[in-house]
């Protein structure tokens, strides 16, 4: 026993030796140490510490990130005649590639959440103010630039619903004043999606927005340090700038040491988080491949990951005439208020029960963000064209001249648009009782004339064909 | 040293690391910027024999839309949805982009309700091209054509926006 003891012992000397050296020879004391043990408000030692470790967490991911997504480069081949053949390869045949693609998909999420989650408790906590106005600064770029690779990371698939995501944004881009154009050529790498596109939201992927958001973490880290985390709202206790920064020393000389006594929330919240990340990899793995990118191939479906679906949503059911102001305003009216939330904001009270609009703010564009998302889900604005059938109830007993009236129904693609008794499109009206609401007449000058949003047939429709429609339809009391 | 020599120093560093930053920067901003500069694709393209066009049918085709680059694989082609009119003459065919109007999505044609449907968010055009409903702000962007010895041309033309018409 005692050996083992005395190996033991000397195996400890040796590492905190060797630890100790290299501790000195590389000056750690004065910078890591010092940032690791740097003076925190007591208060983080409360339960109140848990809402501080969503920075943390979202560094956690980031980190996940660039190792998994060095794992996929060593593989992956950004070309668009073999882009989606390896990622087929990574999903199916490399060893462990089905979860390290599942990782880095998980974590795509999970970064675009808990940057908004991290942003929300900043911004209800009235920590963006005075003096740490920069730390929002550099932080809302960092939203901006986690948006962009979660948007520049799915076109990376190089699938149908890729493709033509890179379609849509060079036809948004298109549509700011004056470098429109320029813009949407520089989107596609030149007159039409192909080969030089792919290669470039690769290069921009991996290396353009990483090297920003690397840069950006420095300054945003740099600042939590230098400035300090601030401490818990008191309603009643506004930020004055006269006298802030003497009270927060004062405060300080009573904190506690950032490490361990607060360090340990973040890496239980981290730790989870990255579990979470890794049991949804191994269970469900990476994420289906939707049909291989093909310009030729128009039967397509197109739509963005889950966290784009309400912007998605929003082009589609806001009025036409508001669009060139929505899809280039909306989203840079957004950007600059999160720019000037702290220069509007810089004093005052900080903590939420005393700014209600500060609530309002987040709560509005929240709920409807999420209206949005489930509209996008379900999006009732797109013509179904695939299935097209009748129940039988519906079809039973109709007469010599209803009967083809339905067949031309399904045919005549009324039913992309239209329901009946739940079968059907539901872009236009529910038709299931329309011969309570309209007469026959009424019906047949409705499907000749269109109207309202819906196309007129009368010229493809013959007068027989569109007697017989009215017919059917007139049988849906 | 002198405060004047020390102002010089300094202006002279500044300017040796703004020169080193031009003389990387303006090559790579070239090189990225390429795009802008090049001519749109403009020659015209066969697409097939008149006679693979009833008169009256509105059909699929592909055709290079840009001297491909090669590892461009199926990206190096473009659909367009060809619309024989009349048996000859100027009104022969239309030829449109299956870009939807609105947003650039792959619009689909209903050969029986002869309509176009757009998967994205609902637009819907006549089979001339109009509008007939949804978000879409103008009618479905042709290409120019000509018919040479029975064969069909068409113009190459660069992914339309509702800017450029």
């Amino acid at each position: 026993m005692s050996i083992v003891r005395e190996v033991w012992r000397a195996t400890a000397r040796w590492v905190g030796g060797v630890a100790s050296w290299l501790g000195e020879r590389l000056e750690l004391e004065d910078s890591v140490v010092a940032v690791l043990v740097h003076p925190v408000p007591r208060e983080l030692e409360r339960p109140i510490g848990w809402f501080y470790v969503f920075g943390s967490a979202t560094l956690a991911v980031f980190v996940v990130q660039v190792v998994t997504g060095v794992g996929l480069a060593m593989t992956y081949v950004p070309a668009p005649n073999s882009a989606y053949d390896s990622l087929q390869f990574i999903s199916r045949d490399a060893t462990l590639g089905a979860v390290v693609r599942g990782i880095h998909y998980f974590g795509a999420g999970a970064m675009v959440v808990l940057v908004l989650v991290h942003m929300t408790q900043v911004f209800l906590f009235g920590a963006f103010k005075f003096p740490r106005e920069a730390n929002w600064l550099s932080g809302s770029l960092l939203l901006l630039a986690t948006l962009a690779m979660a948007f520049t990371g799915q076109l990376l698939r190089w699938d149908q619903d890729a493709f033509w995501a890179v379609v849509v944004a060079a036809e948004q881009a298109a549509r700011a004043p004056v470098i429109g154009g320029w813009l949407a050529t520089l989107v596609v790498a030149g007159a039409n999606v192909g080969g030089a596109t792919l290669t470039r939201f690769y290069a921009t992927h991996v290396f353009l927005i990483p090297a920003a958001v690397f840069g950006l973490i420095g300054i945003h880290l740099y600042l939590v340090v230098k400035r300090g985390i601030s401490e818990p709202p008191v309603p009643g206790e506004p930020v004055d700038p006269a006298s802030y920064r003497r009270r927060y020393r004062e405060m300080l000389s009573r904190g506690i040491p950032f490490w361990p006594d607060a360090a340990w929330r973040d890496a239980a919240i981290s730790a989870a988080i990255v579990v979470v990340i890794v049991v949804l990899a191994a269970v469900i793995g990476a994420p289906p491949l939707g049909k291989p990118a093909d310009p030729t191939v128009v039967v397509a479906d197109p739509r963005p990951d889950w966290y784009f679906l309400g912007y998605f949503a929003l082009l589609a059911v806001i009025p036409p005439a508001t669009e060139a102001v929505v899809i280039i305003g909306l989203p840079l009216f957004a950007f600059v208020f999160l720019f000037l939330v702290p220069i509007i904001w810089p004093d005052g009270e900080r903590h939420w029960s005393r700014r209600p609009v500060a609530i309002a703010a987040v709560a509005l564009p929240f709920i409807a963000y999420a209206a949005l998302t489930v509209a996008g889900i379900e999006s009732p604005w797109v013509p179904r064209l695939q299935g097209a059938a009748l129940p039988a109830s519906v079809t039973a007993g109709l007469d010599a001249r209803a009967s083809p009236g339905a067949q031309l129904f399904l045919t005549e693609s009324c039913w992309a648009c239209h329901q009946i008794d739940g079968s059907g499109g539901r872009k236009g009206p529910d038709l299931s009782h329309v011969a309570s609401r309209l007469t026959r007449d009424q019906i047949g000058a409705r499907i000749a004339n269109g109207g309202g949003g819906m196309p007129a047939f009368a010229g493809s429709l013959s007068a027989q064909d569109l007697d017989d429609l009215s017919a059917f339809l007139a049988t849906r009391r | 040293v002198t405060e004047s020599r020390r102002r010089f120093l300094s202006r002279v560093t500044v300017a040796l690391t703004g020169a080193m930053a031009a003389l990387i920067g303006l090559p790579i901003l070239g090189y990225l910027l390429a795009p802008l500069f090049r001519a749109p694709p403009n020659d015209l393209v066969r697409v097939g024999a008149v006679t693979d066009f009833p008169v009256g049918e509105t059909k699929l085709v592909s055709i290079q839309d840009q001297s491909p680059l090669p590892w461009a694989g199926q990206t190096a082609q473009t659909a367009l949805w060809v619309r024989r009119r009349d048996a000859e003459g100027p009104q022969m065919f239309q030829v449109f982009n299956v870009n939807c109007t609105h947003l650039g999505c792959p619009v689909n044609w209903q050969a029986d309700a002869k309509i176009f449907l757009c998967p994205c968010h609902g637009g819907v055009f006549y089979a001339d091209g109009t509008v007939a409903g949804g978000p879409p702000p103008r009618p479905l962007y042709e290409r120019g054509w000509v018919v040479q010895g029975g064969t069909l041309l068409v113009r190459q033309a660069p992914l339309p926006n509702p800017k450029q018409g």
